[in-house]
């Protein structure tokens, strides 16, 4: 690749222009509260067509008349809705700030993390002038992209490039008015990725949001759809794992993956959303809905690093439609201080010969709560389906706490389900004995969190893996006294 | 190199030790020997500096540093080592992974850079063979689900691995066969030098037929009863320890 600096800025140039990512930058915030018109609003400014416009308006009317969920067993403030601005501009670069302008304490977790400086200008909304390696892989990677036929891009431009897909796919997995964040999610969306995969094409990168780069900061109300025709196979990357202390209160994400037959997704997260403070003050609430539909023979692997967020409130499931499917769900789960997490999986049985893997490990620290809610339903035409779930809970201190809430319910005799679940505490005594070995108690709580943690860890790209290791490190950092 | 004086500890206001004095010099291999619960591992464990235990009264220098406020770790980053009665596991953790890791937290303490790889691969590849460990071992978590033998092998390679000035050995070699014993007590006669000093902690007479010791110390009841050259293990050996405990009374 011999591009001069000066043929990748114009390229890049030429790109943002292309793909439209920094449309809408003058446009201002809306004012505050949800009605049918807010709703409106939103989709004319992003021109969308009558029928996106009739969507959101359908999932609008039906939220309006939904209770926000109480099983769940978190505590919090409700947010109030009329109180929330559903429609602002993406920040722009300011021009006269600086990285000394950036609160120094995150500054020192991007270095812990071994982010880029660049990269860290980014995240903080400092003007970068060039990013030459950003540049390059975001180009060279969109190339290869397309000559696969692969589509990776913002939803609200798949909403006007490829419409039929959009409107063919959108709320099949995830019905539009499935449950009160997900209502919400339709009714006000701004924007997501969308992406494409043909048949029978391996998609020969790992699909990251990372490497968008004039991807702004997430969106209040995200909204991913990912399609695998016939036989493809897409490994998808979601976060990245540097701390994003975003102001939005509320986060209710929606995430739909279409696996067709013999197709394979492969779909990892790290989220570390600002936790609140020590006091546990501020922070993100995290309401998302993730969920994948498998036709026959095809695979969903949903993995997860969870460390951020006040609040969590989050269960990627796969809907196993066809025969020979498989599922599976591998979480790490992190609360510490006041956080409070409700996560699992819903894993539903239906076609026959479907498999299931569930692998959660939480680690409570703090005041923390962190509970493990998953379903498993064998539905009565699925003969011969499988299930494996294993739970284990990892506890530091005396004032935090782990629950696990398995539900099975099997209505075919041939099923097979297994559950384990184990409940251990970091002991003084494994502390001390890497204390003996000259490693200090932080570092020994962080070998033992990965040791505990290593099953899932290992699910991860390997770069990914890395980064989520030392994510873990910084989450619990000061947790043992 | 060790000097304990007058050293008292206790857990929950249970005294364990009651006034212990010891000298362990550069060189030299002391055992200590005594009937269960006599306060041998509480003694390791008050060296390396288990904050469970508190000391009241006495004092633990090395090398003529008092170690009161010197943490576990940093007893470590000293040369302190001690092979645990009982080793703990750590799931998820392998023995390669753990060790990489305390040899370059210890390095780092001491302003050395991490040891690179193929320097590390040979420090375990010399010290797996000097112990006769197959290597696939090194990739299982540490201690878990290791034999008793197993484990205590596992203690002398990670001795062999940190090169310690003053190592301590719980009862090393209880839970070994007969071949195990003498490869770990090889092992251990291999690292000894003029510059570093052993402490042994047995029931048996056996492991100092292989390491032999400069010294033997009895303790009882939280103290040094009796302390000797090497025949005084012989002869506990044959006799028990009551004629000891009698004579510790009158
Ligand atoms: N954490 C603790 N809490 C209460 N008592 C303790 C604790 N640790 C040790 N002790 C007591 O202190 C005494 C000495 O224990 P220690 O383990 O030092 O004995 P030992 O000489 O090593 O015995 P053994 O030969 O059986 O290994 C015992 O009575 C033991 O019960
Ligand atoms: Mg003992």
């Amino acid at each position: 690749m011999a591009y001069t600096e000066e043929e990748l800025k114009k390229e890049l140039e030429t790109k943002e222009y292309e793909y439209g990512f920094y449309t809408d930058l003058k446009s201002d915030t809306f004012p505050k509260g949800l009605s049918e018109d807010i709703v409106r609003a939103i989709s004319k400014k992003k021109n969308e067509p009558e029928w996106m416009t009739d969507w959101r308006i359908e999932a609008y009317r039906v939220w309006e008349k939904m209770e926000e969920p109480e099983w769940a067993n978190v505590r919090y403030q409700k947010p109030d809705f009329q109180a929330i601005s559903y429609y602002s501009a993406p920040k722009k670069a300011d021009p006269n700030k600086t990285l000394d302008d950036v609160d120094p304490e995150l500054l020192a977790m991007y270095k812990k993390l071994g982010i880029s400086v660049d990269e860290q200008k980014k995240l903080q909304n400092v003007a970068v002038d060039i990013v030459v390696d950003s540049v390059s892989v975001a180009t060279t990677f969109q190339k290869t992209l397309a000559e696969k036929g692969i589509i990776f891009m913002p939803i609200s431009e798949a909403i006007q490039e490829h419409p039929e897909l959009v409107k063919k796919y959108m709320g099949t997995v995830v019905p539009k008015t499935d449950n009160f964040y997900a209502a919400l999610n339709s009714a006000v969306f701004t924007d997501g990725s969308f992406c494409y995969i043909p048949k029978g094409v391996r998609c020969p990168m790992e699909l990251s949001t990372y490497f968008r780069i004039n991807e702004g900061g997430t969106g209040q109300f995200e909204r991913t759809l990912v399609i695998a025709e016939k036989g493809s196979y897409v490994s998808y990357l979601e976060g990245c794992t540097a701390p994003s202390r975003d102001e939005n209160q509320l986060h209710a994400a929606v995430v739909e993956l279409i696996a067709m037959d013999d197709a394979e997704i492969k779909y990892s997260t790290v989220q570390n959303w600002f936790p609140g403070n020590k006091e546990g003050k501020g922070g993100v609430y995290n309401f998302v809905t993730k969920r994948g539909l498998c036709e026959k023979n095809s695979k969903i692997s949903w993995t997860q690093v969870e460390t951020g967020s006040a609040v969590t409130w989050k269960y990627p499931s796969c809907i196993l439609k066809g025969d020979n499917s498989v599922g599976e769900f591998y979480s790490i789960a992190v609360t510490n201080n006041y956080q409070q997490a409700d996560t699992g999986t819903k894993m539903i049985h239906l076609g026959k010969n479907t498999k299931s893997t569930i692998i959660s490990k939480g680690i409570s620290a703090g005041k923390s709560q962190n509970s493990y809610r998953g379903l498993v339903q064998i539905g009565s035409r699925a003969e011969n389906a499988r299930n494996f779930s294993q739970c284990d809970s990892l506890l530091m201190g005396n004032e935090c706490g782990a629950h696990t809430f398995p539900y099975i319910e099997a209505k075919n005799k041939s099923a097979q389900v297994e559950h384990e679940a184990t409940t251990s505490k970091i002991g003084e005594d494994q502390i001390f004995y890497c204390n003996q070995r000259g490693i200090d108690t932080e570092k020994a709580i962080a070998l033992i969190v990965n040791g505990f943690s290593k099953e899932v860890l290992n699910k991860l790209p390997m770069e990914f893996a890395v980064e989520a290791q030392k994510l873990l490190e910084i989450s619990l950092e000061g947790s043992v006294g | 190199m060790l000097k304990i004086t007058d050293l008292h500890a206790q857990v929950e206001d249970k005294e364990i030790l009651r006034g212990i004095n010891l000298n362990v010099k550069a060189g030299e291999v002391h055992a200590i020997m005594g009937p269960n619960g006599s306060g041998k591992s509480t003694l390791a464990a008050v060296i390396a500096g288990k904050e469970e235990f508190e000391v009241t009264k006495g004092s633990v220098e090395l090398n003529g540093e008092d170690l009161e406020d010197i943490s576990p770790e940093e007893r470590a980053h000293k040369g302190v080592f001690l092979s645990f009665q009982y080793p703990v596991e750590i799931p998820g953790v392998s023995v390669t992974n753990f060790m990489k890791t305390a040899i370059n937290e210890s390095r780092k303490a001491n302003g050395l850079e991490d040891m690179p790889a193929n320097q590390m691969l040979k420090l375990i590849r010399e010290k797996s063979e000097l112990l006769d460990i197959d290597r696939k071992f090194l990739s299982r978590s540490l201690n878990e689900g290791f034999s008793g033998g197993e484990k205590k092998r596992n203690e002398i390679f990670q001795m062999a691995m940190l090169e310690p000035k003053l190592a301590i050995l719980d009862e090393t070699d209880s839970g070994l066969d007969i071949d195990a014993l003498r490869i770990v007590a090889n092992g251990v006669n291999k690292l000894k030098s003029k510059d570093n000093a052993v402490i042994v902690i047995t029931h048996y007479q056996r492991l100092l037929e292989y390491i032999v010791p400069d010294f033997v110390h009895v303790l009882h009841n939280g103290r040094i009863v009796k302390s000797g050259g090497k025949e005084l293990a012989m002869e506990l050996e044959e006799k028990g320890y009551d004629w000891i405990k009698n004579e510790a009374v009158v």
